[in-house]
């Protein structure tokens, strides 16, 4: 097994930041922003001096954040993560509610500003509860059995004879008791987090595992929470971005002097990127259309036709994941073999709130507001774009219309950052959706090869897989098998592409599962049998039994036309089991999906009613990945860039859904926004297999046909 | 320009060829109302003008002299939510709630025509209405939790 930082390894196409960061600030600084009373801070090393003055450099990776009580019983946590919709805000302020016996109202998150949280390397990869929750949980401990200690030197009593509830301090017989506000008043208490505090166990956990609504979501319904698009300066201008028209032009040249003559327009051309800004959209609109620019386009580029050829030819040297033994003595053992190669389309993340940002230069410092999912990786680029230090920048993250690993850049930011240091006023921009479209960066193609056997009694003999270009999360096989080779080979994309919700874990478990699919058919087991025949990973196993019960996996009908699949798999300590029923159409092959069930565990539940949610939109959104989304291109450009050209599920498109979540109190919790997609897209085709269709290879699998 | 706008008189200066969407967001400050694409195709930008649910993305402002527009910011009653927006935060039926605006005043206007939409309704009236977070079982629910009481 690879660690978890390896495997974000695998995927070539995470953003890279240097190994180093230094944050600075001193004790004095840290209380003047805060506020008196104490806090626990947690960072890698020691960041604080004896003297609470120095602070010595910590890793990029590791984790921090600090809480603060302060001294009007209020709780502040601050933290890097930020929030996209999966809804750490609650889920994280929930733990720290819980260690500090306060209501959960009390406590306030400060997530995602660069200049008041401490460095974090960015939300993705399902780390915020199983990273950040234990020690956000520890720091939350750490400060209550700080807060007890002092309350026992103030009240001249002993520690232990000192309960905490209610966000108050009181002695077993309920005569004393002290406030946390009435503790902290007057402090200015630095203490770094202690790693050995005993902290509340799963089965007497109060606010965790408990359904409590989203934070602030009665902002959201009404409509005045402001997310990054929403925002306005006063003064503020309205940039556009004169596009190129495809990937990878070069500007010829340009003449701005037709847009530049509309009164209060602010034009920009700097090396390739041409901007207008104006006080009203209207006039910047027409700014836009009034740029000439000339650009020399790269010829030459593949298209949707020749992309599968094209990854496998231009693979570059491999990555060897996982091998051992030989590949043709398992083979040659095998009653039933499968042999072969799966394609799968780019897609796009395509978030509701389309990347935005809103900058303001104070003299040679800018302030940015954007939704990104890496703040400080966006800190870090307009640092460097502008050649200025990073603390001259400041990047804030209102709470943002989703991402699903697809707002990891800060296009946007560079975009309003340069535009508003021209006009020298605030500059909004807001890209359009086609811009969204082709400008974002795709979830990558790819082309998996994969060649196994199985002998007689339903065990695997060999497994040979490739996976070209995609990735390599989830790329290791969970079922038990001598001889097998595993590999993945990084291709130069000809489109911009990076990470998506569960990254290449959607195309590999799509072919694995496909292939185990196969082998059970050719075999004449049933597939959840053979699944079971060669999988030892209990948890696993436990997914895949509750999803059947809940299913009827064993009492399946079987009607003409109708076909149940499944789909299961691993990662980042989700594991997922999904079961699907389909009916194909015998007249005309038209594919139905009518049910589906996923069952779901990721050790302790936090929060039951955003875990299911969490599930239940994996299953929904993984429903266009699977069915129909396919990014169509040609000569460089996006050929379906809007979402009149360009599917996604729908309510129309939503079958009957079931979630089941096993609760796992003996083990950590671990995130859920990204694993539950995994087993929808193989459940459909296995499905529609069963059901008397096709064996089908490709995903989307109703691509061409849709 | 003037526009009747949650029972309150505005006057704009814009082109009028300007979108409703625009004219809401960018000129009054009402960014309760999203943009999703431009083209009518994701039902953020809903919004009701005479109690129909409208597109402010493609509609001109100049088509809406002596009209009534209802945006999310004016379905609220004496500080208390519409039984809609109760309904979504009671039924978790958001994620990320871009679309939360628009599939609230979708869902008004929806109830305003069937006080008791079957499941069928809600599917096909709501189907243009685009939630990329997948929370479309949970917005069902709480659609039809209105119904009931």
């Amino acid at each position: 097994m690879r660690n978890q930082d390896e495997s974000l390894a695998a995927e070539q196409y995470e953003l890279q930041g240097p190994s180093l960061h230094r944050f600075s600030m001193n004790r004095r600084q840290f209380f003047r922003y805060l506020g008196g009373g104490i806090a626990i801070t947690f960072v890698a090393g020691h960041a604080w001096s004896e003297d609470g003055t120095a602070v010595a450099s910590v890793d990029d990776n590791s984790i921090h954040a600090w809480i603060h009580v302060g001294e009007n019983n209020k709780v502040t946590v601050y933290t890097g993560k930020v929030e996209v919709g999966q809804n750490i805000r609650t889920s994280l302020a929930q733990i720290v509610a819980e260690e500090l016996t306060v209501p959960f109202d009390s406590i306030e998150m400060v997530m995602g500003d660069t200049a008041l949280t401490p460095y974090d390397r960015g939300t993705f990869g399902s780390r915020s509860i199983p990273q950040m929750g234990p020690q956000l949980r520890k720091a939350a401990a750490s400060a209550r059995e700080l807060l007890r200690k002092m309350a026992a030197k103030k009240l001249n009593i002993d520690v232990n004879k000192l309960k905490v509830a209610n966000g108050k301090i009181s002695d077993t017989k309920g005569k004393m008791s002290l406030s946390f506000s009435e503790i902290a008043q007057g402090k200015e208490l630095i203490q770094p987090i202690d790693e050995s505090v005993v902290v509340t166990p799963p089965d007497q956990w109060k606010i965790c595992g408990t359904a409590v609504p989203k934070a602030n979501a009665a902002r959201f319904v009404t409509g005045t929470h402001r997310y990054a698009s929403d925002m306005t300066l006063p003064d503020m201008m309205f940039g556009k971005v004169s596009r190129p028209p495809s990937f990878g032009a070069t500007l010829k040249r340009v003449d701005l002097s037709r847009a530049r003559a509309i009164p209060g327009v602010v034009a920009v051309h700097d090396g390739n990127f041409v901007g207008v800004c104006a006080p009203d959209p209207v006039t910047a609109e027409r700014a836009l259309m009034a740029v000439q620019a000339e650009w020399e386009e790269k010829a030459g580029q593949p298209s949707r036709d020749e992309i599968f050829d094209y990854l496998v030819k231009n693979a570059k040297a491999l990555r060897d994941n996982d091998s051992n033994g030989d590949i043709s003595a398992g083979l040659a053992r095998a009653t039933v073999k499968t042999n072969k190669t799966y394609y799968v389309d780019y897609i796009a993340h395509a978030p509701l709130e389309p990347r935005a940002a809103l900058a303001k230069w104070d003299g040679d410092k800018v302030t940015v507001w954007t939704g990104t999912q890496r703040p400080f990786g966006v800190q870090e680029e307009l640092s460097d774009a502008f050649r200025i230090p990073k603390e001259s920048v400041r990047v804030i993250m209102p709470d943002t219309g989703s991402g699903y690993g697809g707002k990891h850049t800060g296009d946007a930011a560079l975009e309003a950052a340069r535009l508003a240091r021209e006009a020298r006023r605030p500059v909004k921009v807001v890209w359009t959706r086609e811009e969204e479209f082709t400008w974002a960066y795709f979830r990558p193609a790819g082309v998996i090869q994969v060649k196994a056997g199985a002998d007689a009694s339903g065990k695997l003999t060999a497994w040979e897989f490739h996976n070209y270009n995609s990735g390599g999360s989830a790329i290791e096989t969970q079922y038990d098998v001598g001889q097998k080779r595993i590999q993945f080979h990084p291709v130069d994309s000809p489109l911009r592409q990076g990470s998506y919700r569960g990254l290449a874990g959607t195309a590999n478990i799509f072919a694995r599962e496909s292939a185990m699919d196969d082998l059970a058919m050719d075999l004449g087991i049933d597939p959840l049998e053979f699944r079971m025949k060669n999988l030892s990973n209990e948890r696993l196993r436990n997914v895949l039994h509750a999803c059947a019960n809940a299913y009827g996996w064993s009492r399946r009908s079987k009607a003409k036309g109708q076909g149940h699949g499944m789909g299961c798999g691993m990662e980042k300590g989700g594991y997922v089991a999904t079961m699907a029923e389909v009916f194909v159409n015998p007249d005309n092959g038209k594919v139905t999906v009518n049910r589906a069930v996923a069952a779901f565990e990721c050790g302790a539940i936090i929060n039951p009613m955003h875990l299911e949610n969490q599930v239940l939109g994996c299953v929904v959104q993984g429903l266009g990945g699977a069915l129909f989304e396919w990014i169509d291109f040609r000569n460089g450009k996006i050929l379906n860039p809007l979402f009149s050209r360009y599917r996604v599920p729908r309510f129309e498109d939503v079958p009957q859904l079931e979630a089941v979540l096993v609760d796992r109190k003996d083990l950590p919790s671990a995130g859920a926004g990204e694993a539950p997609i995994y087993g929808i897209a193989p459940a459909i085709r296995n499905a529609i297999a069963d059901a008397g269709g096709e064996r089908l290879y490709s995903l989307p699998l109703l691509g061409m046909r849709a | 320009m003037e526009l009747n706008i949650n029972n309150k008189a505005y006057t704009v200066d814009v082109e009028p060829t300007a979108s409703l969407l625009t004219v809401l967001r960018d000129y009054l400050d009402l960014t309760g109302t999203k943009y999703g694409c431009g083209e009518a195709a994701c039902g953020a930008c809903t919004v009701l003008v005479d109690g129909q649910p409208t597109r402010s993305c493609i509609t001109p402002v100049s088509s809406l002299m002596h009209k009534r527009i209802t945006t999310i910011e004016g379905i609220a009653r004496d500080g208390n939510l519409h039984p809609v927006q109760q309904a979504f935060i009671d039924n978790d039926a958001f994620q990320c709630a871009y679309c939360a605006p628009g599939m609230v005043m979708a869902a008004v206007a929806l109830l305003e025509r069937h006080p008791d939409p079957t499941e069928e309704q809600i599917r096909s009236s709501m189907n243009g209405n685009i939630c990329r977070c997948g929370t479309y079982p949970r917005i069902v629910r709480a659609i039809q939790s209105i119904k009931t009481t």
